[in-house]
């Protein structure tokens, strides 16, 4: 039937048929919106990792007792800084910052949509991202701190070699699931322009106006691209939970339940 | 010669006084154990040594130098004086041998291969050859709070600090930390030592020290002051604690 369709150039008109034609028919146009979204939501999400590692450590830096003035100012404007940055990007909608940012920039930069969303994408994740690494950081024992310092290690080895480490560790679950978001909130990039997935598969919807059919093609897509990544996700954590070989095993299974009941703490 | 010389520290959170004028000097190779009640202020005495808590006044003279002279030589006074936690406080992230070599490489910036040799050297002497490459959290009480000593002791400190070293173990794994300890002082280390455990501390120590209510009721060699303690506080406590 689908073959037929092709050859006539008619449309099925049940939902489905519709749906398969529609994908054969357009699936170079698809293919390109799957591809944009996911450089988007990749590159936006890795460089809002480092945003986020940046600004989640300034919102940690502690204020010691003896430090002196200046840096005592210094590290609350810091935090002040820090704090409503993440605070406008968490509590704006991603579609207005596009716009925003996009139109509002373009004098400046003379950027393209594609460079926009990139940009837009990567300063909202990085303000979640904070969130995350703060929270990882915070929930860590202040006993690791503690044990750092009494050998010796500074500020900067202490969150390097002990704390980030960990934390990271801890906030991955949330790190990955703020990428499967990624992938379904790129899509309000549409109202800039951005070739995404969404906004393709309005294209076909507009040539062929058939809406429920085309629109299905994009859900099983988007779908396929979220689980697939929730399934690698979930493999990688996996592997980094595993203990090292070591040359007990009857106290160590009471000890990976305690990992991940503390893992669960962090979790948003 | 004394290594440390702590003279009229006070210390207090909030309204609250922990320490309230502590003199105590400690001579090189001393062994010193501090003793008295829950909220005595001995162990704020040992993280002020440490730094870990600052003190709102008086002095602390480490081989006569004040320890807070230059800020920017805390770090490395840390690294001679060795803390050893109640709650072990091992590195979660690292197996047993790198808890041991990450302070060497990155705080003394020894080469890998000597920290490594020096690690295992310290890791034997604990007892724990078999579980070098073993994850921390694989570990039983006893042996993570070894590895912790082994941990202080590959920074090569000059002074070690023990706050409540045995208090979250185990009955049964109390035994196997003492030891340690006791083999540590024979080989005349300095040694600070917060404790409970009442006859260790008369065994282990060349002087006990009795804290109550942020100040130093009463120190002694610990066969007179286990026995024929002067001060009434004292007594009090220590009836409370030997039945």
């Amino acid at each position: 039937m689908l073959v037929s369709s092709l050859l006539l150039g008619t449309i099925p008109s049940d939902l489905f048929g519709g749906a398969a034609y529609i994908f054969s028919k357009y699936a170079p146009m698809f293919w390109y919106g799957v591809k944009i979204t996911l450089l988007i939501s990749m590159s936006g999400t890795i460089i809002g990792i480092l945003i986020g590692l940046g600004i989640g450590i300034l919102r940690t830096l502690p204020v010691g007792k003896r430090d002196p003035l200046w840096r005592k100012i210094l590290i609350r404007l810091i935090h002040i800084i820090a704090t409503t940055y993440v605070e406008i990007f968490r509590g704006t909608p991603m579609i207005v910052q596009a716009v925003f940012f996009y139109y509002g920039l373009k004098p400046l930069f003379n950027w393209t949509a594609l460079i926009a969303g990139i940009f837009i994408v990567s300063i909202n994740t990085g303000a979640y991202m904070a969130e995350i690494i703060r929270a990882g950081i915070q929930s860590l024992d202040i006993g690791q701190n503690e044990a750092a310092r009494s050998i010796g290690m500074n500020n900067y080895q202490t969150m390097r070699y002990i704390i980030l480490p960990q934390a990271i560790r801890n906030a991955f679950p949330a790190i990955g699931n703020e990428f499967v978001v990624n992938i379904k909130d790129t899509s309000v990039l549409n109202v800039i322009g951005v070739t995404e997935l969404y906004f393709q598969t309005s294209s076909v919807a507009g040539i062929i106006y058939r809406f429920p059919d085309t629109f299905l093609v994009t859900a099983i897509l988007y779908l396929v691209l979220t689980f697939s990544t929730t399934l690698i996700l979930k493999f990688i954590e996996k592997r980094m939970n595993m203990p090292v070989s070591s040359g007990i095993s009857s106290s160590s299974t009471v000890h990976i339940l305690n990992t991940d009941s503390a893992k669960g703490g962090i979790k948003k | 010669m004394n290594i440390l010389e702590i003279s009229h520290l006070n210390k207090s959170f909030g309204p609250l006084e922990v320490l309230r004028d502590i003199n105590m000097n400690v001579e090189e190779g001393e062994v010193v154990s501090l003793i008295g009640a829950s909220g005595s202020g001995k162990s704020t005495l040992l993280r002020c040594i440490n730094l870990l808590e600052s003190y709102d006044a008086g002095q602390i003279l480490f081989e006569g130098k004040n320890i807070i002279a230059a800020r920017s030589s805390i770090n490395s006074y840390r690294t001679h004086v060795g803390m050893i936690f109640q709650s072990f406080n091992l590195f979660q992230h690292l197996t047993v041998l790198e808890n041991c070599v990450i302070g060497q490489v990155k705080v003394l910036k020894k080469k890998k291969s000597v920290a490594d040799t020096f690690a295992r050297e310290t890791l034997s002497k604990v007892g724990l050859d078999d579980f070098i490459n073993a994850k921390v959290t694989t570990l039983s009480g006893g042996q993570k709070q070894r590895v912790a000593i082994a941990r202080a002791l590959c920074m090569e400190p000059r002074v070690l600090l023990f706050d409540e070293p045995t208090s979250a173990l185990d009955p049964e794994m109390v035994g196997e930390v003492l030891t340690v300890i006791q083999q540590l002082a024979k080989e005349k280390r300095t040694m600070i030592i917060v404790t409970h455990e009442m006859a260790f501390a008369q065994e282990v120590s060349d002087r006990v020290v009795f804290m109550d209510q942020g100040v130093i009721v009463e120190e002694d060699k610990p066969d007179i002051l286990f026995t024929n303690p002067k001060m009434d506080r004292t007594k009090e406590f220590l009836a409370r604690f030997i039945r």
